[in-house]
């Protein structure tokens, strides 16, 4: 029997179009727009300034406390601007723009592709080294990874455990990682085990993805501790806590992190930048995003430099196709419809997804029957059916005791009303407010 | 069978009586004294109770009125100034005059001065757009257009334009409770000065984006170039985040700044036509005159 979690989850239509196409290389745009908030926490300071001349991996934002993030330049070139310009949420954002000029590396960073296989280094060094690159959670909630790795006094931690699941229709982009990459992403968790101080790594691959299982299974066979785990194909399995759920049966409380039950959860993307952090020298300045949509001429999975307009990514997969009718930043279940094809890759981009016009379209919202197949499918155990109401009435505080902190927008429960309630917007905007109240009793 | 009938007759009104008393003796014990002016007040209030005074609804407030020793902060905007005065009488106390206000969309960003650059599908509803998607335009800082504030009216004052997709108010009918302003997540909505004849000038913009943003989506925008500033001889202009706010108390509807504002951001209502070219540009004239006058002064000096 293959492992999942119990509770909730769907199982929409898997659709990886791409995920036999290998990784390419994309050629750099005439102009890049890095946003200084790439990440959960606060945004980073800009540190250069209109004309400076900048390499490819130069700092270009500095982080701005604990939970914070480096950002560096993802080509070499002049900044043009340091300007509000619209991103992947639809709202503007300060970010730095750079004119691309050429493609001159940092001179410490090695653009070999040698596999460094030695890990020479401490625990420390290694956590020190991942937060000067700027490493964020790959996997689409860009939680800055050296947190992660910093574990708090009194806390043990004793598995850690790499998320391949990508259970979110049609992205493609971490499965490339762990067929292309897998070798060095092997050595990112190594780095990773030796930073976390734990004997013992747990790769969690959803059973679509044959190919991968079996390619990193071959890679781990020597290494000890280390260990694959086909599970069954379940959406949210990539959620940390159905993850953590699935594989070692432990759950995390609420309002809870991993830590507090002894594990901490990495993406296969985040192995990867940490290998390349720690061995190359080499901050995250590039990323694999998946373009694909079933009208696509050419779905493609690319490394993107950060900050290239989605449309150069657009281009590059055929162009935008006749019947379009969304373009989508991120899987169908969690990624936002864009507003702009010049809103830049940033690092949780995961991929661009065309929806054809007959798919995009929302149903009319009709009654809720109280059928409650948004209970059964919520993998967090909430109502959403409730949390609706509640939020749509403001009853603020009622829906905070109903734990919508809770909810992380998987979307299940949207996808699943047979009513076509847009339960998640809702929800979504429910949580906002509550959130915004919690911040204020601070 | 008579007598049946007449003991029946006689013990329960005997019953009766002694209820009666015990009512009486635990009504007066428990007696909560309550100023019979509230009621007279409630009386006099509009009975709205739109919450527009601050308090939960008329009762509420009468109550904070009698409660209170100085009644001039107090304003209810749905009954205005006849009523507080008839209020005031009731409780012997003064209250000043207030300026009646009214409601005003600060967005002009129709359909054809401001385009559509997606389609937003989700819940209708303005506090949801805002909070998550930013809008259907190149500006977010406009009017989304998904009513909110006509939902939040109880006067029937505010209502959608489908040809515009924007709001708009029906004067008369505007109390100035404020229950738009508050609804309305972008702050568009402003309550401001009832004039004269329901003149009003007023800049009819919220974005703060700088010139060229601010144009490229919208053809109306205000683009924060400072023309009306110098051109307000009464300092009613203020500029503030690449964004012009006239101020109402101070402004004198001499509509000066109506004509220099080159997006036409400022908007002018009810007014009469203007007077005729020629007699304008003799006016000019006669201005750039008075101002060269002015400068050649100012340099002797």
């Amino acid at each position: 029997m293959l492992k999942t979690f119990k509770k909730g989850g769907v199982h929409p239509a898997e659709n990886k179009i791409s995920a036999d196409k290998p990784i390419e290389k994309l050629s750099l745009p005439e102009q890049v727009a890095i946003p200084i908030a790439q990440h959960i926490g606060a945004p980073s300071k800009p540190v250069v300034s209109k004309k400076d001349k900048i390499k490819a991996g130069d700092v270009i934002a500095e982080s701005a406390g604990f939970v914070s993030s480096n950002i560096h330049s993802s080509v070499s070139g002049t900044v043009l601007k340091i300007d509000h310009i619209i991103e992947t949420s639809g709202f503007k954002q300060p970010s730095v723009v750079v004119k691309v000029e050429g493609d001159e590396w940092r001179d410490d960073i090695d653009t070999s592709n040698d596999l460094k296989q030695d890990i020479s280094l401490s625990g420390k060094e290694i956590v020190d080294k991942v937060l000067k690159a700027g490493i964020v959670g790959m996997g689409g909630a860009t939680f800055p990874s050296h947190v992660k790795l910093s574990i708090p006094e009194g806390k043990t931690i004793d598995t850690l455990i790499i998320n391949g699941v990508e259970c979110e229709p049609y992205l493609t982009s971490d499965h490339r990682v762990m067929l292309e990459r897998g070798e060095e992403m092997v050595v990112g968790i190594q780095l990773l085990m030796k930073a976390l101080g734990v004997k013992r790594a747990m790769i969690g691959i959803e059973n679509n993805k044959p190919d991968a299982i079996n390619h990193v299974n071959e890679l781990v066979k020597d290494k000890d501790g280390i260990d694959v785990y086909p599970l069954k194909v379940k959406y949210p399995q990539g959620g940390e806590k159905q993850l953590i759920k699935a594989l070692i049966n432990r759950e995390v409380p609420s309002g809870g992190l991993p830590l507090d039950v002894g594990t901490v959860v990495h993406n296969v993307g985040t192995a990867l930048a940490v290998y390349e952090a720690v061995q190359k020298n080499k901050p995250l300045i590039e990323r694999v995003v998946t373009v694909t949509g079933k009208t696509v001429e050419k779905p493609s999975n690319f490394l993107v430099r950060i900050g290239t307009p989605v449309e150069k990514l657009l281009e590059a997969a055929g162009g935008i196709p006749d019947d379009a009718g969304k373009v989508v930043s991120g899987g169908p279940m969690m990624g936002k419809a864009l507003k702009s094809f010049d809103v830049p890759v940033v690092k949780g981009t995961s991929g661009i997804l065309v929806m054809p016009n007959k798919e995009a379209k929302r149903y009319n919202e009709r009654n809720c029957i109280r059928c409650a197949k948004c209970v059964s499918a919520c993998p967090m155990g909430l109502e959403p059916y409730l949390l609706k109401k509640l939020a749509e009435q403001e009853r603020y505080e009622e829906l905070e005791e109903n734990d919508v902190m809770d909810c992380m927008e998987c979307g299940s429960c949207s996808y699943t009303c047979p009513a076509y309630v847009p339960l998640l917007d809702y929800i979504r905007f429910g949580k906002s407010k509550v959130s915004q109240i919690i911040r204020n009793r601070k | 069978m008579t007598e049946t009938v007449l003991y029946t007759i006689i013990s329960l009104s005997i019953l009766g009586a002694i209820m009666a008393v015990i009512l009486y003796l635990v009504a007066q014990k428990f007696k909560v004294y309550e100023d019979p002016r509230i009621d007279e007040v409630e009386e006099a209030l509009p009975a709205a109770n739109c919450g527009g005074c601050g308090y939960p609804g008329c009762r509420g407030f009468a109550e904070a009125l009698v409660k209170a020793d100085d009644i001039s902060d107090f304003y209810c905007p749905v009954g205005g100034n006849e009523t507080m005065a008839k209020v005031a009488e009731i409780l012997g106390k003064s209250v000043e005059e207030k300026e009646a206000q009214v409601a005003v969309v600060r967005c002009s960003g129709s359909f054809d001065k401001r385009p559509r650059n997606n389609f937003y599908d989700g819940p209708a509803s303005c506090a949801i757009e805002s909070a998550l998607y930013g809008g259907e335009t190149g500006c977010h800082y406009g009017c989304l257009g998904q009513g909110d504030c006509v939902e939040a009216c109880d006067f029937e004052a505010i209502f959608m334009d489908e040809n515009t997709g924007l709001p708009y108010v029906i004067d008369d009918n505007c109390t100035a409770c404020g229950a738009c302003v508050e609804v309305c997540p972008n702050d568009i909505i402003e309550l401001r000065k009832k004039n004269k004849k329901d003149r009003k000038i007023y800049v009819s913009c919220v974005n703060q984006d700088k010139g060229g943003p601010a144009k490229k989506a919208c053809k109306v925008a205000c683009i924060g170039c400072g023309k009306c500033v110098k051109v307000c001889p009464f300092d009613a202009i203020t500029m503030e985040n690449n964004l012009a706010y006239i101020d109402p108390l101070k402004c004198k509807l001499c509509r000066k700044c109506v004509e220099e504002c080159p997006t036409n951001a400022i908007v002018e209502v009810n007014f009469p036509p203007r007077k005729k070219k020629a007699e304008k540009k003799q006016q000019n004239e006669k201005e750039t005159q008075a101002k060269t006058g002015n400068n050649e002064k100012q340099n002797n000096n």
